[in-house]
């Protein structure tokens, strides 16, 4: 699940880091969850992503 | 609407009455959703906020041409208490950091994510979403220009919400204007009051 959405990717494990250029996240400023667990931007290429999991991607966007 | 939620303003006032909202950020989001929690029976807020009242913030925050040079957070509250006398604001002229936003939220029931900077907005997120994760946060994401009304929407994840367009920059071409700048404010009271009046106490 991406983002409360089901996805399919042909993969049996990928990295957060490798979520993100598979589905061309370039936005500088992004929060991302595994199963609702923070993950940094720091762990986000060893933070593994299994099939299943609930993972959230966050841009964030000034103005307010 | 399921029935049980179907309540009268008079219960509506009294179910929030002791609930605590914290508003991070008091600009156009948060001066316009702490008006409205306060419109609807919400008299217990914490404020936070660095920033003084320019000319430039009237076309969408919630103060007045007598009030510039002021800091907002002391301005909100007067404006606040001018809608209820009787409400109670902890108002804080701080630039939030992690450790101030986890010291003076602790106890709020919501927070309310009224930031204008990108990176003040992940920093706050991440902060309540690594520090405090049982704490409720409802952000505004999304907000600049004018018109496309119905690309503007709330979506949940876990116990954060989010509403805005989620897509809309503010920059020279898209600057921030009252009304979608208070269409998310409201939209962000309004799941405020969504969440307290479902909670089941």
């Amino acid at each position: 699940m991406l983002n409360n959405r089901e996805e399919d990717i042909d993969m049996n494990q990928l990295t957060v880091s490798e979520l993100l250029e598979l589905k061309k996240f370039t936005f500088h400023l992004i929060i991302t969850k595994i199963n609702g667990r923070l993950v940094k931007k720091e762990e986000r290429d060893s933070a593994i992503i299994s099939d299943g999991d609930e993972v959230i991607v966050l841009h964030m966007i000034s103005g307010g | 609407m399921e029935d049980c939620y179907i309540m009268h303003f008079g219960e509506i006032k009294e179910k929030i009455k002791d609930k605590v909202i914290g508003i991070a950020g008091c600009g156009g989001l948060g001066s316009n959703c702490a008006i409205a929690l306060v419109r609807v029976g919400i008299i217990r807020l914490i404020v936070a906020d660095f920033d003084c009242i320019e000319e430039s913030n009237l076309n969408r925050q919630y103060y007045f041409i007598n009030q510039v040079g002021r800091k907002k957070v002391y301005a909100l509250k007067d404006n606040l208490m001018a809608v209820n006398p009787n409400v109670s604001v902890d108002a804080f002229d701080i630039r939030l950091t992690p450790d101030l936003i986890l010291k003076i939220y602790k106890d709020c029931d919501v927070i309310v994510e009224a930031f204008d900077d990108a990176e003040d907005k992940k920093m706050i997120i991440e902060t309540i979403l690594d520090k405090m994760p049982d704490k409720l946060v409802v952000s505004g994401i999304g907000l600049a220009g004018w018109g496309d009304n119905n690309s503007i929407h709330t979506s949940q994840y876990g116990n954060l919400y989010i509403c805005g367009d989620n897509i809309k920059e503010v920059n020279e071409d898209n600057p921030p204007l009252a009304p979608r700048v208070g269409i998310v404010a409201n939209m962000q009271a309004n799941q405020v009051l969504e969440i307290l009046l479902k909670e089941r106490t």
